[in-house]
């Protein structure tokens, strides 16, 4: 894998066709040529996988001091004084022969082929190949195509053997399901013997065929290349945040395409990322405001947007109001309802995390690592979720660093996750235990706390308190004071959120309420006084009838919140539930008011990913029926609230966060946010005068919140008797994204407990067997799944997949969740 | 001691002649692959000199020899050893027992009848070399050959001259033997490596040039043929000095033929090297005596299937590579094919270049593709069914994958001047080169027996119109 970063500053002189350039130390010839403008034609050759030296179709005359002689420029490494040619007779003859031979099999079934217009094979062939075919025989006959997994179809036919696939799953992915079989003229690529492709990154071989031979069934005859729009953009489907090329054709979103981030992404994209934009063009999309049916408690009626907003403002007005949600939200659109809450209802409940995340101000205050720093520190330390299910690409980034000896993972988890492979140290964690853990592991090897260690710090465990997080984040800053964080939370802009203020106890920009008070109040005229609750505390609020009206704003706490009696606690005891949502989730459908949103390329703005990397978000598409960003709903309920927000337009939010959040203060034009939008040419950057712009007072500008590690608390004393759930995510589950993908959907495994054999045996069940688990608040039925990778005393069940999650079971006040298992 | 065999005249497939014997000395015993056989005829004496002079001397001894690889390219064996990286650890010895070259059986031999002579030899290069693991890679078809060579190492091991302390030296080696699965590629050094692993047998990228630098996983690794390895105990026992006391100074000590095809007596040949021509090989009396039917000599391949092909006119050329490539071949491994007159030439390269095609591992598009085109082209052409364009057709795909000039014999015939080994390739290794080989030699030499076949025009004629008639 090249990876730019590494580009030596030292330069070799290299003459290609009689014009010099320098080239970089360690580069491949194939490269240099194309960074100055000579594109050689390739198949096999791709930036980010080792060269295979496969297709020869980029065989050019070089003279490295032993004469002209034809060499492939993707295995080449410049070297002092080499001669390139690549317009000789004997180039051009090598690589018209080259594209013949690749053209004699070919069944240039173009016409019909997704890949027509945008082929590597057709445009090479165009301009380097000969103009005819002197092929008569009979091709290569296979049949095509045949699915190799659930998303992707094979081409055998179309299939040039280019091994960018292949290889792509081998050593990027790590996913060796594809290969070839057979060998001279029958070679062919597919998958062993009942054991198809499925693989978490499918769709990126698909991207980087170079002919038709893998198409992925969402995109399979939709359009033709050249009838597509596109816009860049980045992904939220988890904080990532890699770079996509959002593409659609009249008004309907069809495919995405990583975009290579050099810091990011590298070109990759999971497939959840890649194919859960069906969701956006779902029939099932909120088209227009909801109000209950007051006859009929079930039911949501249609209503135009003045109805359902000033029922929406009667809810907020002069009550006691709780807004959880937003971490789905634009930057823009955060910042909106931040300021929204504070100034207008005067509140700071509000909280984007749905009481599955970390303390926003540790999060906020600890230093940060880049996904860079993490692929090239001396240990990565992780203590968090299963980044192959969270954050799919991280996994890539991080699995091809180790792999690359470029850093050495050590990992403490309660259960293997799918690093543990690629980790050179999994240390096993109990439940409730990571502080210690983390201790006891640092005794144990003094030499990781030496060097640059990056610690991935998040949930590992939903069903144990974050407290244990915490004190374990508490125990690494004693022991290694130099380290940096890459916070490991999965929704696509809780970053974003977090930074805006979408958090009880920070204002937009990190700070305080005390810290920052001075500096809002100057901002925006007024700060609210009293101490926010969090997701949990505004739930229990609710529960107990202290909060009226409850605002989900793109949140659906049913589900994600990990404690399900509490919700349904809640969502009984508040008088007016006002819901902002793309979808009629299963918490939307209880709701009194419901507000459809915009959704993913259906508004411009700025998303922030882990590493707090502000990256633009493109328009692209018309969002169905009425619905309207989330920053609009903010500003008209204000209006109607009598308040004013000042925003009318998502340029004026930018402009407004690069002059009033501490953090986001743009120290250059180029890095403001407002620049980023104009560069993605999204978003009315509101050229008029914009006298609504506060003007930034001569205060100081306030330092960001400091967090204090809460001190190790004792151990439980495991009972004996109980076994310990860790509830973790899988990528594919029953969110709303998934479920409204068609092509991903079915993928969502359906619910299981997953527990060491002889566990198993000890109970007399067997693989499927239904099993009565109890904890403190309920019973369940739930399926056994056998998994010796588990220790004893620990079971582990997903948070979300279809059927019945961990959230029945667990209590959000209690440390750990001890259950027992029955035979029914 | 009682030794069951008894001389015999030939053994199987092989024909004794006056040569001096240096790898095929116990051939004609009927147990000559047993270890009561080798050790009373001298053998594991070749270790104990080794043991005696010391590693460094004993690379000198065989650096001293000039001992030529005998598995195709002609390299230097002790120039070879020589490559590894100093101070890098563990390195190994692979042996290419993967004789597969269209034509070549020796090899085959050797393991089968002297499979001790071999594992001596791998002891000696390893102990000249700093090694400790040898990997001995029998292909796959080679039934017998495995047996043998399993037995013996067997014997080896419980008598003590393969495994730790040998022969109470603090030299230790382990032999791991490995059963190849049917690819003839894998007789390239690299792809053995990549079979050797576990891999689909591919051959590697070069640069690294050289398996001594990066080789079996990863480390550095000696591949030595077998037959170069079977001569290491008799250049122990006798020294260098004798050795190149045979045949010329660049091509010194003797070597395998393997003749088949239209000759009175087919078989394997121990021949001195440099000296012994072709003409003494085909028609000497105590060798193959002569074409069958005492019919005219058509052509010839002198070193293996890849080879071009020479004709009468190259039969005094000697078995010395240089000679050899100047006049527009290679000896590579050691095999002769003759085809007398009554041979059907553009068959005779169908043959040949439809193995090469099937054998293609398909890694690299000239070869995969540019193969089994030329194998059609020439399908067509065989079966009456060709055109006058097909024949140019052949050389263009060739072209593609051999660029350039390509190597072919001279022919008085033709008043045709050579053109020098070898020829350059898009390929990544000699493969594709090779199914294109017997086409360009043949269609080079005969091309009349090609128009011969070609009954089909380009182009219909049609009458001028208006025209005379």
């Amino acid at each position: 894998m090249t990876d730019v970063n590494q580009s030596a500053s030292s330069t070799v002189a290299v003459t290609i066709n009689g014009v010099d350039i320098d080239a970089h130390q360690g580069e491949l010839l194939i490269a240099a040529a194309e960074r100055n403008g000579v594109y050689i034609p390739r198949f096999c050759y791709h930036p980010r996988m080792d060269p295979v030296g496969m297709c020869r179709q980029c065989l050019v005359e070089v003279d490295t001091g032993r004469g002209m002689a034809l060499q492939p420029s993707c295995m080449l490494t410049v070297s002092d004084g080499m001669q390139v040619d690549t317009e000789s007779e004997k180039t051009k003859r090598a690589q018209e022969g080259m594209l013949e031979l690749l053209l004699v099999n070919h069944p240039l079934d173009c016409p019909v082929c997704d890949k027509g217009g945008e082929c590597p094979l057709q445009d090479q062939t165009l301009a380097f190949g000969p103009g005819e075919s002197r092929m008569v025989e009979e091709k290569r006959h296979y049949e095509k195509p045949i699915p190799i997994s659930d998303i992707v179809f094979l081409d055998r036919e179309r299939c040039v053997l280019c091994d960018r696939c292949t290889r792509f799953a081998k050593d990027v992915a790590g996913d060796p399901l594809i290969s070839f079989m057979q060998r001279g003229n029958e070679t062919q690529v597919l998958t062993f013997p009942d054991d198809p492709f499925n693989s978490y990154f499918s769709g990126n071989t698909v991207q980087i065929c170079p002919v038709g031979a893998l198409t992925a069934k969402p995109y399979r005859f939709r359009a033709r290349p050249w009838d597509l729009e596109e816009v860049e953009s980045t992904c939220t489907t988890c904080s990532v945040g890699c770079g996509v090329a959002v593409q659609a054709s009249r008004n309907e979103l069809l495919r995405y395409q990583g975009v290579d981030v050099d810091e990011v992404n590298h070109g990759w994209l999971c497939d959840k990322g890649r194919f859960d934009f069906e969701s956006v063009s779902s029939a099932e999309r909120l088209r227009t405001p909801m109000l209950k049916n007051p006859d009929d408690a079930a039911e949501l009626v249609g209503t135009e947007w003045n109805s359902a907003l000033n029922a929406a403002a009667d809810a907020l007005r002069d009550r006691s109001v709780g807004i959880i949600g937003g971490a789905r939200l634009t930057n823009e659109d955060a910042y909106a309802w931040s300021k929204f809450a504070r100034t207008v209802v005067g509140t700071n409940n509000i909280d984007a995390q749905l009481a599955d995340g970390l303390d926003a101000t540790m999060i906020a205050s600890l230093p940060k690592a880049t996904i860079h720093d993490a692929c090239s520190a001396d240990t990565v330390l992780l203590i968090g979720p299963d980044l192959k299910e969270e954050l799919p690409v991280l996994f890539l980034r991080l699995r091809g660093a180790a792999e690359k000896r470029m850093t050495k993972i050590v990992e403490i988890t309660t259960a293997p996750t799918g690093l543990t492979r690629y980790a050179a140290e999994s240390h096993t964690s109990t439940p409730g235990a990571l502080a210690h853990d983390v201790s006891n592991v640092l005794d144990a090897d003094p030499s990781l706390t030496t060097g640059r260690v990056v610690v991935i710090v998040g949930r590992a465990n939903l069903a144990a308190s974050p407290s244990e997080v915490e004190e374990a984040v508490g125990v690494l800053q004693r022991r290694i004071p130099a380290a940096t964080y890459l916070p490991a939370l999965r929704r696509g802009n809780v970053m974003g959120a977090i930074d805006m203020g979408l958090t009880p106890d920070l204002l937009p920009g990190r700070v305080s309420l005390e810290v920052g008070r001075e500096w809002f109040e100057n901002a925006w005229g007024t700060v609210p006084d009293a101490a926010g609750l969090d997701t949990a505390g505004m739930l229990e609020a609710a529960s107990a009838g202290r909060i009226d009206t409850l605002v989900l704003l793109g949140a659906d706490p049913i589900v994600d919140v990990p404690d399900r009696d509490l919700v349904e606690r809640a969502l009984a005891g508040v008088s007016t539930i006002v819901a902002v949502d793309n979808f009629a989730t299963t918490s939307v459908r209880r709701a009194d008011i419901v507000l459809p949103a915009s959704g993913y390329a259906e508004k411009g703005g700025t998303t922030t990913n882990i590493e707090g990397r502000v990256s633009a978000l493109g328009q692209l598409v018309t969002p169905p029926g009425t619905a309207r960003a989330d920053w609009m709903i903010a500003a008209e309920l204000a209006y109607r609230l009598g308040g004013d927000l000042g925003l009318e337009s998502v340029g004026d939010i930018a402009a407004e966060i690069a002059t009033v959040v501490p953090s986001h203060l743009a120290p250059t034009p180029e890095l403001s946010p407002e620049t980023l939008l104009e560069e993605s040419d999204v978003g009315d950057t509101s050229d008029d005068d914009d006298e609504q712009v506060p003007v930034v007072p001569s205060i100081d500008v306030p330092a960001p919140a400091g967090w204090v590690a809460p001190a190790m608390s004792e151990m439980k004393p495991a009972d004996s008797y109980a076994l310990r759930l860790v509830a973790r995510r899988s990528l594919y589950d029953a969110a709303t994204a998934t479920a409204m993908s068609p092509s991903i959907a079915h993928l969502a495994e359906s619910a299981a407990i997953r527990i060491h054999s002889s566990e198993l045996a000890r109970l007399g069940l067997t693989a499927g067997d239904h099993v009565n688990v109890t904890s403190s608040k309920t019973t369940i039925a739930i399926p056994v799944a056998p998994d010796d990778s588990i220790s004893r005393g620990v079971v582990v069940m997903g948070v979300n997949q279809p059927g019945v999650g961990a959230g029945e079971l667990i209590d959000l006040r209690s440390a750990v969740t001890e259950i027992q298992l029955e035979t029914r | 001691m009682t030794l069951r065999g008894t001389p015999i005249a030939r053994a199987p497939g092989f024909i004794a002649n006056d040569t001096p014997r240096i790898v095929t000395s116990r051939f004609e015993y009927d147990d000559s692959y047993s270890l009561d056989r080798y050790l009373a005829t001298g053998g594991y004496e070749g270790i104990r000199a080794a043991l005696a002079l010391g590693p460094e001397a004993t690379h000198g001894e065989v650096r001293d020899a000039t001992l030529l690889g005998r598995g195709g390219a002609g390299f230097p064996a002790g120039v070879k050893w020589g490559f590894c990286p100093p101070g890098v650890w563990p390195r190994y010895l692979v042996v290419n027992g993967d004789e597969s070259e269209p034509g070549t059986y020796k090899d085959r031999l050797l393991m089968e009848l002297d499979p001790h002579q071999l594992i001596e030899g791998c002891l000696i290069a390893c102990y000249a070399v700093g090694l400790s693991q040898c990997f001995l890679y029998v292909r796959g078809e080679m039934a017998v050959a495995q047996e043998r060579v399993a037995a013996a190492l067997n014997e080896a091991y419980a008598a003590g001259y393969v495994g730790k302390n040998i022969l109470g030296s603090n030299f230790s080696v382990d032999i791991v033997l490995h059963w190849g699965a049917g690819a003839y590629v894998v007789g390239e050094e690299t792809a053995l490596i990549e079979s050797l692993e576990g891999n689909r047998g591919m051959p590697r990228l070069k640069p690294p040039y050289f398996p001594a630098a990066v080789g079996l996983y990863g480390m550095p690794t000696i591949v030595n043929n077998v037959e170069t390895l079977a001569n290491l105990p008799w250049i122990m026992n006798n020294g260098a000095a004798a050795f190149t006391q045979i045949g010329t100074e660049s091509s010194p000590g003797t070597r395998m033929v393997a003749v088949s095809g239209h000759v009175k007596r087919p078989g394997v040949y121990e021949i001195v090297n440099g000296t012994t021509t072709f003409r003494d090989l085909i028609y000497g009396d105590d060798m193959c005596g002569g074409i069958r039917d005492d019919n005219d000599l058509k052509a010839f391949v002198p070193g293996g299937g890849s080879a071009p092909w020479f004709t009468e006119d190259q039969l005094d050329i000697p078995f010395e590579g240089r000679v050899a490539g100047s006049a527009g071949s290679m000896l590579g491994s050691g095999a002769v094919m003759v085809m007398d007159s009554t041979t059907d030439i553009p068959s005779a390269a169908l043959t040949l270049t439809r193995f090469y095609a099937h054998e293609s591992c398909g890694k690299c598009v000239p070869c995969r593709e540019g193969g089994s085109w030329l194998e059609k082209i020439l399908t067509r052409i065989v079966e009456g069914e060709g055109t006058n364009r097909d024949l140019e057709l052949l050389m263009e795909v060739g072209q593609t994958i051999c660029p350039g000039d390509f190597p072919h014999a001279s022919s008085e015939r033709l008043g045709l001047e050579a053109v020098p080994f070898p020829y350059q390739m898009t390929t990544i290794c000699f493969v594709g080169p090779s199914a294109f080989t017997p086409v360009h030699s043949a269609m080079t030499l005969f091309r009349d027996e090609f128009e011969a076949r070609i009954t089909k025009r380009d182009l219909i004629p049609v009458a001028v119109i208006g025209g005379e008639s």
